[in-house]
């Protein structure tokens, strides 16, 4: 089995956000950048595929060098080879539009992306991408097992989850249920220097334009102050949460 | 030329989200000087958009349906679409939505722009508020292409009431035999209990609970409020709650009327995933908890005295209002 993991590259969860450029770009000064975390839960469930099931693991990025970091802390937690797209990810289509060319050109049997980045929150690489090529699309997916050619993924829905039978080649949306949060692999030593070795092929990106661009950031509103209310006089939050903030 | 909306049912009737969608439909139409078509599928009551100003609604009626198949329901939206010459197509926000939304996107090479909070900003060129790096900020977002999908935040826009002459009007789209290849062989989901995506109220608990044991205050306060329950992410992670439960930056995302965070301390991460709720109360026993600065109303005392107190005074206030 021949699997394409799909990275994203993303400011970390405790990043403050700013922007620049008259508001027109967001301000990576002094961001650290870091593999997208649904997209790691995906990595570390491929890294199972190929320990258990023999499975063949490269990823794949759409980003200029400075990304190279990420791309390599992959290979370090045991990714075998690599891919960056040279070109900056100017929106969701362009990314997926990218990574076709790379599954088709690669025949890869499964490719786990994350259902979201958590920098723009798009939501929609996976998706496109597996409907460019034709082939099969779970989302939002926490658990993935693979026998043959068949597939079993669950994903999760408004108030459950949903088990689905499927086949390869397939696409998965993953998220953090595909492994446990403490499945997740830290980079050793020796990884680190196996990475200094691997392959990471720089391929220029296919022509295609971007239909979404955005034009302007805000920050949101600064927030007012919290009303206390004492422990002992549980009716006036009642009666705050009736009568001002409506809520009840 | 209209605005196409996909208005979401479940066994027949219209999902709360439907109607918001449809009103945000109403508006983008009537910013562009056209009428508003809805499409749904294997919905009884079709007519009742009219409320939300929904002029026509296509309604599939077929059993191949019945259970959600993204790549069909995408295929169908797209055939709507192209029925009605739609040039926006509004979706939702739920997860069966956001499945099939970048599979339309793509069927229709369509700009897709989803997390939008308001009316579109401008609709020559077309422009539109979404949340970004997980509602740390906004963005202004232009969509260029001939055809474009709006996904509009749960509870970000609100039903507007339209009284509206609807007709309603079957619809029997072709169905391929391709879109069946993924199917779904177990649905495991609570009936009868408020969902964290639609929930007017959430009630949600975190480390500060000591151990899942101490979930029965949690769960009474949700049944007294009609309120979906959550937990924040080492509690899930601990397996004191599921995973489902999960809510923040790599969970769910919560954006209901009312939240209440129980010895959840507000992590960044935390807070990124709640914040769209739009009040928020805290109960800590950490008066320097960061949660105090992102909630509007905040209680500091221990949550074993205050939590059992709240029930029974909402319990008293409910018994009044009823
Ligand atoms: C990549 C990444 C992603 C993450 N994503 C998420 C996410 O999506 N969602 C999320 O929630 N977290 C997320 N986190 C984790 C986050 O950083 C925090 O660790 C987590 O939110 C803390 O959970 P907590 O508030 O329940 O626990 P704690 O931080 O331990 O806080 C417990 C709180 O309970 C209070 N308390 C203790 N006893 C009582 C009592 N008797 N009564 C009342 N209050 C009491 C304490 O004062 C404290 O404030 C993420 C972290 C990382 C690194």
């Amino acid at each position: 089995m021949k699997i394409l993991v799909c990275l994203s590259n993303v400011p970390d969860t405790t990043s403050k956000i700013n922007f620049t450029d008259g508001d027109t770009k967001f301000d990576t000064n002094g961001v650290q950048f870091v593999i997208n975390p649904n997209d790691e839960f995906g990595l570390t469930r491929a890294m199972w595929f190929k320990e258990k099931q023999g499975a063949t693991v490269h990823v794949a990025t759409v980003g200029e060098a400075s990304t190279e970091p990420t791309i390599r802390k992959a290979l370090a937690i045991g990714a075998d080879e690599a891919i960056r797209v040279n070109a900056v990810p100017t929106d969701g289509f362009f990314v997926a539009e990218q990574l076709a060319e790379i599954v088709k050109n690669g025949e890869y049997d499964l490719v786990i992306a994350g259902r979201e980045s958590i920098d723009y929150n798009g939501g929609m690489v996976p998706g496109i991408l597996a409907t460019l090529l034709g082939m099969n699309f779970v989302n939002t997916c926490i658990s993935l097992e693979i026998d043959g050619n068949n597939a079993t993924a669950t994903r999760e829905i408004d108030g459950g989850k949903e088990k689905l039978a499927t086949t390869l080649p397939l696409v998965i949306g993953g998220q953090k249920g595909l492994v446990a949060e403490s499945d997740l692999r830290i980079p050793n030593m020796r990884g680190i220097m196996m990475a200094r070795q691997k392959k990471l092929n720089v391929v220029e990106p296919t022509s295609s334009n971007s239909v979404t661009a955005d034009v302007k950031f805000e920050k949101p509103a600064p927030k007012g102050k919290v009303t206390l209310v004492d422990a002992d006089n549980i009716d006036e939050l009642i009666n705050l949460l009736h009568n001002e903030a409506k809520v009840i | 030329m209209s605005v196409l909306v996909y208005t979401e049912s479940e066994n027949g009737k219209f999902k709360k989200n439907a109607h918001e969608v449809a009103s945000y439909a109403y508006e983008v139409a009537k910013q562009l000087g056209t009428t508003a078509t809805a499409i749904s599928i294997n919905a009884s009551k079709a007519e009742e958009l009219g409320d939300f100003g929904i002029s026509k609604v296509l309604n599939v009626s077929n059993d191949q349906l019945k259970t959600f198949n993204a790549k069909a329901f995408a295929n169908v939206i797209g055939q709507a679409a192209e029925k009605e010459a739609a040039k926006v197509i509004i979706l939702s926000s739920s997860a069966d939505t956001k499945f099939l939304a970048p599979i339309l996107t793509a069927q229709l090479e369509a700009g897709y722009v989803p997390n939008v909070v308001s009316a579109p900003e401008s609709t020559s060129p077309f422009k539109v508020k979404r949340t970004v790096f997980s509602n740390k900020g906004f963005a202004i977002t232009e969509i260029s292409s001939e055809i474009k999908i709006v996904g509009v935040s749960n509870n970000a826009f609100g039903n507007a009431e339209n009284k509206t002459a609807t007709t309603v009007e079957s619809f029997e789209p072709s169905l391929k035999d391709d879109s069946f290849t993924t199917k779904s062989i177990e649905i495991d989901k609570v009936v009868g209990k408020a969902t964290i995506a639609d929930a007017d109220i959430v009630v949600s608990g975190g480390r500060g609970l000591k151990g899942p044991e101490n979930w029965g205050m949690i769960e009474e306060l949700a049944e007294v409020l009609g309120a979906a329950t959550a937990c924040s992410k080492p509690v899930s992670d601990l397996g004191w709650r599921p995973h489902g439960e999960h809510v923040g930056q790599t969970g769910k995302p919560v954006a209901s009327n009312l939240y209440i965070a129980i010895g959840i301390s507000g992590a960044i991460q935390h807070l990124a995933g709640v914040s769209s709720s739009k009040v928020k109360v805290v109960i800590n026993t950490d008066p320097e908890a960061p949660f105090f600065k992102a909630a509007d109303y905040g209680i500091v005392g221990d949550a074993f005295e205050v939590v059992p107190k709240l029930i029974e005074k909402l319990k008293e206030f409910k018994a009044q209002n009823a």
